[in-house]
């Protein structure tokens, strides 16, 4: 007997004229053709929505599976279907994507101020807006000189920065999460726009070398692909300590998935498992996080930025200033809604903070000590739209970074199946039949329209806020209210209620 | 050329090793070293550095060629993401040696402290060898992926064991040999332990005629007549069948 029925139902229409597409767009085997009509396995389906997609007579619909489960607040479709996964199989649950259950999203509990009589509004179609931000160390004070000339020049010696045009980087996701074309159009997208993508801690592919003064590597504790030629391709190095989705877990990919490619770039043969373990083995302390960081400014002479990235946790303010005093540059924040390729479920559901949470805690504490200019900060994990980014910056972050925002310009429906490799829309698969329905070039037209796109609409509301530069806006908590949040919320996240 | 390292910051020693390598000066002599971290991290020529001392953590991090030989004891994490090149340690190493190192070869004429040779991998004709000559801590190979380990127990304090508890755990690829006998409740369970064969013992005797050079061993005979076990993984995918798909 079997305890799990479909999760969907898969309608084809009497509109369908047999072209019999669906079969070959369907990488989960939902479809196949009986000799006369198309036959269905409902079982199979995830809903990506690939087929309805392409299907040329809109005739396929999805449903959820019409069973009612009797209605129960405590044991849920969700918690009935996972208790019998579990049964069959004696397994951890494995997910993709992010943390979708029902927490509160702070984003859409706050809201931005404008300009009314008082101070004027400044038009950004006549006026120029700033958004060039700068990554890396910032001195206390700025020293400068008249040499004989009478020209000033500076004194202070600044440490390696990163420029970008706007304040939306991507964020890490491997090759082996993704798959090379999904590189190679953040990587385009990254020098179209001016800003970066991260490599993830998946290694370099060589595909991505022309851009490298776009490419942020990663260090994780699997140290895959790691040698001096990849520290040296690069805008910046990151060491991973942690990431939104898992925070506190190390990561498998499993060998069917270490491909000849992909285990060129991890550096392992292939079809063995790429084991990142849960913690780096050379870091227990913070003060072992400044060897490693230290060791990477050593082997690189000081000319990079270090990154370190952590998953926002209960704790994570005193880590974060830890982490800052330990000498990096940057400091990425990942909150628990931030994707991942594949996660137990429990931890990405049930463990970490929000972003908005974790980047207010963090801001406040490193201005508090006094340090805030010794690092920047990135906030990722969940930013939506331009009006988080705008909200994230008013916060505290230099800048945000996207990971499922621009997989979901590339095509992604979000049907959580990413850790199958059989993604349908060429995204997070190694397959070159699905690989290949990602065309480079279209790919990264749409992800730097999408950005291209935030800018314009952060531009207008920095108009409306009468200030014109991104900079003015970095942690400017008076130009935020909150909305139907209580004293704790607002405390904690450092703003005055609406009407205040 | 010489460097005498006293009283020097290691920002400063590493920034005049980096400008001696790259006016092409092929060996380098530092003494009184104490406690300076990274000498030789992130080099990728082919040059030889003779450390006189007590060399800090990360000696030789990312390394890409150089010979480090190491007249004294070194610190912690020795090696670290090595990718090519040679550590000789005259005396004792600390912690985590050879982290993640991917080739090369490291030489230890003493022990050893915890997590040595952990996720060591191999990778085409890169194979990275740690020869230890004393005793090692808990946590020997752990998530050891590929390459070579050596501990052969013949130098080191008389009470400890050769290796302590913890052996393997969590190992998935490469060899581990361990001269003498161990406490086979010590080892992971995934792990075998076998006797050498003719492979293995031809294996060994390159490794151990380098590491007997090295430390001006006249007699590898001494070393190779001993019993040796072979520990290797059983399976190569230790976690595939833990998840609901
Ligand atoms: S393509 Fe996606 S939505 Fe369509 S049947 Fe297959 S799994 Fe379901
Ligand atoms: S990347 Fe692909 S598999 Fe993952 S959620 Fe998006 S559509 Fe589904």
């Amino acid at each position: 007997m079997n305890f799990s029925y479909p999760e969907f139902l898969v309608k084809v229409s009497e509109n369908c004229i047999k072209c019999r597409r669906c079969i070959k767009e369907c990488s989960f085997g939902v479809f196949s053709w009986d000799g006369e009509k198309i036959k269905i396995n409902h079982e199979k389906c995830v809903a990506c929505h690939r087929c309805a997609a392409c299907c040329p007579a809109s005739a396929i619909t999805i449903l959820k599976y019409p069973v009612s489960f009797k209605e129960n607040h405590l044991w849920t479709e969700e918690i009935l279907r996972d208790i019998k996964k579990q049964a069959d199989t004696g397994g951890k649950i494995l997910t993709g994507c992010g943390n979708d259950k029902p927490y509160p999203v702070l984003w859409d509990k706050m809201l931005i101020d404008a300009c009314q009589v008082t101070n004027p509004s400044i038009d950004p179609l006549r006026e120029p807006m700033e958004l060039r931000t700068y990554l890396g160390k910032k001195p206390e004070k700025l020293e400068f000189w008249h040499d004989k000339s009478g020209e000033i020049k500076l004194t202070t010696v600044m440490e390696p920065q990163i420029k970008l045009e706007t304040p939306v980087i991507f964020a890490g996701m491997s090759y082996g999460a993704v798959s090379l074309n999904v590189h190679l159009i953040l990587a385009r997208a990254a020098k179209e726009l001016g800003t970066i993508m991260n490599t993830g801690e998946g290694g370099l592919p060589q595909e991505l070398l022309p851009y490298k003064d776009h490419i942020v590597v990663q260090i994780a504790s699997g140290r895959f692909g790691v040698n001096l030629e990849y520290l040296n391709s690069c805008a910046a190095i990151e060491i991973k300590i942690g990431q939104g989705a898992k925070p506190g877990i190390g990561g498998h990919l499993p060998g069917e998935k270490v491909t000849e490619e992909i285990s060129r770039t991890r550096m392992i043969p292939a079809g063995t498992d790429a084991i990142s373990p849960a913690p780096h083995h050379d870091i227990y302390s913070i003060e072992d996080l400044r060897q490693l960081i230290y060791a990477i400014k050593e082997a690189t002479r000081y000319r990079k930025p270090v990154g370190v990235k952590i998953a926002a946790v209960h704790n994570v303010a005193a880590i974060a200033s830890g982490v800052v005093r330990a000498g990096a540059d940057i400091i990425t924040i990942d909150g628990f809604r931030g994707g991942t390729g594949a996660s137990p479920k429990v931890i990405r559901d049930h463990a970490g903070l929000p972003i908005e949470i974790a980047l207010a805690r963090v801001d406040e504490q490193l201005r508090k000590e006094g340090i805030r200019h010794l690092a920047s900060i990135v906030a990722s994990g969940g930013i939506r739209s331009s009006a988080d980014v705008l909200k994230a910056i008013a916060l505290g972050a230099d800048a945000v970074a996207i990971g499922t925002a621009a997989l979901i310009a590339l095509g992604c429906h979000l049907c959580q199946k990413c850790y199958t490799g059989l993604c349908a829309w060429g995204i997070t698969t190694q397959k070159p039949e699905l690989t290949r329905r990602l065309n480079v070039e279209e790919g990264a037209l749409r992800v730097t329209n999408l950005v291209k796109a935030w800018n314009l609409e952060i531009k207008e509301i920095l108009g409306a806020l009468g200030i014109n530069s991104i900079e003015s806006l970095r942690g400017n908590r008076e130009r935020l209210r909150g909305i139907d949040l209580d004293e704790v919320y607002l405390d904690v996240l450092g703003i005055k209620p609406a009407g205040r | 050329m010489k460097i005498d390292a006293r009283g020097m910051h290691y920002r400063e020693l590493n920034e005049r090793i980096h400008d001696a390598v790259l006016k092409g000066i092929k060996e380098i002599d530092i003494v009184n070293v104490l406690g300076q971290r990274y000498i030789g991290t992130g080099i990728g020529e082919k040059v030889t550095i003779n450390v006189y001392g007590t060399p800090g953590s990360d000696l030789g991090a990312f390394m890409d060629g150089p010979v480090i030989n190491v007249f004294g004891s070194c610190q912690d994490v020795i090696g670290n993401t090595m990718n090519n090149g040679k550590i000789v340690v005259h005396k004792d190493a600390g912690n985590v040696v050879g982290l993640s190192m991917r080739g090369g070869k490291i030489f230890i004429k003493g022990s050893v402290g915890y997590r040595t040779g952990i996720h060591i991998k191999a990778y085409k004709d890169q194979c990275p060898v740690i020869v230890i000559g004393g005793k090692a801590g808990d946590f020997l190979g752990e998530y050891m992926a590929g390459g070579i380990l050596v501990v052969l127990g013949i130098f080191g304090r008389e009470k400890d064991p050769i290796v302590g508890r913890f052996i393997a755990t969590g190992m998935h690829g490469g060899t581990i040999y361990i001269r003498g006998s161990i406490n086979k409740s010590h080892v992971a369970h995934d792990v075998s332990i076998e006797e050498i064969d003719e492979n293995d013992l031809s294996a060994l005797k390159n490794i151990i005629q380098e590491f007997c050079d090295a430390f001006g061993i006249t007699d590898p005979n001494s070393i190779l007549s001993h019993q040796f076990l072979k520990l290797r993984p059983k399976s190569h995918r230790p976690y595939g069948q833990m998840y609901a798909y």
